[in-house]
């Protein structure tokens, strides 16, 4: 059996995904970051931006988070976020729209969110 | 039909009318105490998460912080009461409200300036209508909150505690709300956040299961995770308080609204009986008054006759 590590996907309100994985990559705040199992505890700020879940059965697990934090011990991963989102949950075009509408107003974290939400859903 | 039962009759509806709204009102309490016990569960792995990480940079590393170390002498703290909008939920308010006097009376006591937070509109009017100074205060979502009204209460007092106590800052952070323990019991508490003692956050992360924490390696260095893990810490506690106080706000309106159904059906049973008792004294004294008729006939006919 390959070695596998168990990763939990919570978001502030509610647990967004949890399974088996080989591995997964996110980014941090100083780069990204890929983790499989066997790796050395860690403790990492994340910054926004698409999360990719490699589960244990092949397939590929998506998910856009918003600020948060990676952490690692024992073959347990936890990727805590204020707010994180599958990629098959994500509403394309409601994206789209909350984009175009935070580039005309100029607002850089709502642009920054629908963007992320955008890239986790190309990352698909 | 006679005044005196009119005036019963009359009674009976308008209790059983109040008596549909308390049991409708105890019902949609009941069915919302249920989402809000979920709601609590659902952020529940997201807290225990968090304390974990607090836990593992707290001992796993040296670090300083402005969050985590204690002022030699504390000259000013803020105290975040948690109430609800709308009353009708028996002591619920007014226990939240005495705790957070309580506390205030015992921080002055030890000499400290209090800063008041408010939320919920019961604990603003109270406040208000003694004139006493809120220093900032939210309404509108105590029935269901949701992360980022937690976010929006509790930006302010990091941003609070952040600044130097000279400057307008505060030293400690303590919060009193509604701890829901279960359906019938609920405690108000008050709890302080901050500065946070590390010891007592790994107690409460270590009293489920005992667990020797690994040398974590940090991501990008031990200071700034603990910059952003700490804010994030006191937002889910306020989340965490404020969906509790939510349940408990919930569960206290059923009680209180049960009871008043309560009171609503054995006031119409006694007012029935009343009414009842009325009845009968109308029929007894009609009869009475047709036996007398006819006596009175009677004697008079009986004496033209001779």
């Amino acid at each position: 059996m390959a070695a596998e590590l168990h990763v939990e996907l919570v978001a502030a309100d509610r647990s967004v995904w949890s399974g088996e994985a080989t591995l997964v990559v996110a980014r941090t705040t100083s780069g990204d970051i890929g983790v499989m199992p066997g790796h050395q505890p860690l403790l990492g700020v994340l910054e926004s931006g698409p999360v990719t879940i490699r589960t244990s059965d092949g397939s590929t697990v998506v998910a856009a988070v918003h600020g948060g934090f990676i952490s690692f011990a024992d073959d347990k991963l936890s990727l805590l976020a204020e707010i994180a989102e599958l990629s098959d949950e994500i509403d394309v075009q409601r994206a789209e729209r909350a984009l175009e509408r935070a580039k005309s107003e100029a607002d850089a974290s709502a642009e920054r969110r629908a963007d992320v939400r955008l890239r986790a859903v190309a990352a698909r | 039909m006679g005044a005196q039962l009119r005036v019963y009759k009359r009674r009976i509806r308008s209790v059983t009318a109040t008596k549909k709204i308390t049991k409708a009102m105890e019902m949609i309490a009941a069915s919302r105490v249920v989402k809000a016990q979920r709601k609590v569960a659902a952020s529940t792995p997201y807290a225990t998460e968090l304390t974990r990480a607090v836990t593992a940079v707290g001992t796993g590393s040296n670090t300083k912080h402005p969050l985590t170390t204690e002022a030699e002498t504390a000259t000013r703290t803020a105290v975040l009461l948690l109430t609800s909008d709308r009353g009708l939920a028996g002591a619920f308010n007014s226990n939240a409200i005495k705790a957070a006097e309580q506390l205030t009376a015992r921080l002055e006591a030890e000499g400290k300036e209090v800063d008041t937070y408010v939320v919920g509109r019961r604990g603003l009017a109270h406040y208000n209508f003694r004139e006493r100074k809120v220093v900032e205060s939210w309404s509108g979502f105590t029935d269901e909150p949701t992360y980022a009204d937690a976010k929006k209460v509790a930006a302010p007092l990091i941003e609070a505690i952040e600044k130097e106590t000279a400057e307008g800052g505060v030293d400690e952070l303590h919060i009193v709300y509604t701890e829901f323990i279960s359906m019938m019991t609920q405690t108000a508490i008050d709890s302080r956040l901050l500065p946070l003692s590390l010891e007592e956050v790994a107690e409460e992360s270590k009293s489920g299961k005992d667990e020797i924490l690994p040398l974590f390696d940090f991501e990008p260095s031990a200071e700034d995770v603990l910059d952003a893990l700490l804010p994030r810490y006191v937002e889910s506690r306020i989340y965490n308080a404020m969906l509790q106080s939510a349940a408990s706000k919930h569960a206290a309106t059923r009680r209180a609204m049960k009871s008043a159904t309560d009171n609503a059906g054995d006031l119409i049973n006694s007012l029935s009986r009343l009414a009842n008792a009325a009845r009968q004294a109308e029929i007894t004294q009609e009869i009475s008054e047709i036996v007398g008729g006819t006596a009175a006939l009677a004697d008079a006919t009986a004496g033209s006759d001779k």
